[in-house]
């Protein structure tokens, strides 16, 4: 059984229900507060997107999930966050290994330029061993690729540097990369916005395909995005004290036809933001 | 024209001719000391320059070869000492340190940058001369391994802060402890800065004479135990200039020439690197 504390045992004997729990986070950059007071729970294998405008704080929020954001200095959260059970910022809780089961995918596209395309979607299997042999990862580099959809443009370049691909390709080697340490649950902050429309489609339908084997957390300024893509919708907005609060969170369809909150409705009907 | 415009033009004209005579002055001066070494060094370069050590005082003949090794052997152990130090020190307030602390660090760098080598000189001669009871190689490595360390510390931070935080911030989401994250990740995208600021910082140690004069001392003949007194290239040249002889002299030009020209090759390497690594980056 996979812990945040313990390394994890092989991927076929996990049961895991990839569910994140949010309970009363709030995070602060030094005594800035970013976020206030969210609680919601994120579904397993459903691809779950995160709205608001800019400065809401929902990149602040997705990097609570994975334990990136305590790597700005000064920064601090408080609160729980439950990765199917456990909190991942218990105090026997280890951030490395919280961080392979929650993956993560920028947005400007950030392959490492010392690596070709295999050693880059290698590099999270790699780096977590001290001796590794090229032959060991060509399988799971496969397989990742596939997955990423990226696989057919690809094969023939493995061992070109990363930067030789175009914006869209490298995007999709990020997403590679990161599902090669098979984590539980993917986020992705903006994904597509450094990205053309066509390359932009690629992505949403992808998502769609990867939701069976994990789940999926989106941050997206655009909103139609967020209509296509999404199954549930959280949306986030700046309180008076400019801390961001999440203001309604449901299935997506019934955010964008019938929200509740007036606020929502006004973001939604494009009245600010 | 109106007068304001005609008096414009020639204001501009007059600043635009004033800056670029002090660059040509600047540039004319670096010209002109390599013009005058090579001109009066030249001539006394040849094969027993490089292969003979020093004659007694007075003959003629001989050379500059156990200066040469000196230099050689002290900037190599100064490089070993100083290098790992710096580049470490470097990640420290790169990667680790917080800001405040960074600070500090950096601050003591600069500070460190500007005391004068003869005081280093002074120290280390205490510290290490006086103790063991004999000038020695090691003494003199300590020595420009002191001065190199503050140069190699803020050139390596300068390089790894050059890494965009992208980069780190890819290896950390994948998993990858942060040690790991810096070697694997960050080093070697920065490996041709690096590279850069340990040429710059040997180019500085080999040309230091003060620091050498209580610490190596200096000697007459070819050593390579580097617990004994050693000769250096500045060592030679400053006592060769001041002696009475005129042989010696003409040696001190031909010493200084190459010297110079060790100097030059080192920066000249350093730069074509880091200009070729600025023009690879995205």
């Amino acid at each position: 059984m996979a812990t945040v504390s313990e390394p994890r045992t092989r991927p076929e004997t996990r049961q895991q229900s990839r569910t994140i729990e949010v309970k009363d986070l709030n995070a602060w950059y030094g005594s800035f507060r970013a976020i206030r007071d969210v609680t919601m729970r994120i579904e397993p294998n459903l691809v779950t997107a995160v709205i608001g405008p800019s400065g809401c704080g929902k990149s602040t929020f997705v990097r609570c999930l994975n334990r990136m954001h305590e790597v700005t200095p000064h920064a601090r959260v408080t609160g729980q966050v439950l990765l199917d059970g456990e909190d991942i910022y218990a105090p026997q809780a280890d951030p490395v290994l919280v961080r392979r089961r929650v993956g993560m995918v920028f947005q400007k596209p950030n392959p490492f330029p010392t690596m070709s395309v295999f050693d880059n979607v290698a590099a999270g299997l790699r780096l977590n061993r001290l001796f590794s042999k090229r032959s060991q990862f060509e399988e799971q580099v496969e397989r990742s690729l596939r997955q990423a959809a990226l696989w057919d443009e690809v094969k023939e370049k493995l061992n070109q540097p990363a930067t030789n691909l175009s914006g869209g390709q490298q995007q999709r080697l990020c997403i590679a990369r990161a599902l090669a340490v098979e984590p539980e649950v993917l986020l992705m902050d903006e994904p597509c916005s450094a990205l053309d429309p066509v390359a932009t489609l690629k992505i949403e339908d992808l998502m769609r395909e990867l939701i069976s084997l994990y789940t999926i957390v989106i941050v997206t300024h655009n909103m139609q995005q967020a209509a296509r893509v999404s199954d549930n919708t959280a949306f986030l907005m700046m309180g008076p004290d400019r801390a961001g609060e999440l203001v309604e969170f449901g299935d997506t369809h019934a955010i964008f036809t019938n929200p509740k909150d007036k606020r929502t409705e006004d973001y939604i009907t494009g009245r600010f933001g | 024209m109106t007068d304001a415009y005609r008096f414009r033009r020639f204001v501009n004209a007059f600043m635009l001719g004033g800056a670029v005579a002090c660059a040509a002055v600047c540039v004319a001066v670096l010209f002109l000391i390599l013009a005058y070494v090579f001109v009066k060094g030249a001539s006394d370069i040849d094969l027993d320059f490089f292969t003979r050590n020093p004659r007694p005082l007075g003959e003629s003949g001989g050379g500059v070869a156990n200066a040469i090794v000196g230099t050689v052997m002290m900037v190599a152990l100064a490089t070993v000492i100083a290098v790992p130090v710096g580049i470490a020190t470097g990640i420290f307030v790169s990667e680790y340190a917080s800001p405040l602390l960074g600070n500090v660090v950096r601050f003591i760098a600069d500070v460190m940058t500007g005391i004068p080598s003869i005081v280093i000189g002074l120290f280390v001669y205490l510290v290490l001369v006086v103790r063991t009871g004999n000038f020695s190689g090691w003494a003199g490595a300590v020595a420009l391994a002191i001065i190199m360390l503050p140069i190699l510390a803020r050139s390596s931070e300068e390089m790894l802060r050059l890494v965009p935080a992208s980069q780190r911030e890819a290896a950390l989401a994948l998993g990858v402890p942060q040690w790991r994250s810096i070697v694997s990740v960050v080093l070697p995208a920065a490996q041709r800065g690096l590279l850069t600021g340990s040429l710059l910082a040997i180019a500085r140690a080999t040309g230091e004479t003060a620091p050498l004069l209580f610490t190596s001392l200096g000697s007459q003949f070819m050593n390579l135990n580097p617990d004994k007194a050693t000769d250096a290239l500045p060592l030679r040249i400053y006592r060769y200039a001041v002696g009475p002889y005129n042989e010696q002299h003409a040696q001190a030009w031909a010493a200084s020439l190459v010297l110079v020209l060790l100097v030059l090759a080192f920066s000249i390497i350093a730069r074509v690197a880091l200009g070729r690594e600025r023009g690879t980056h995205p």
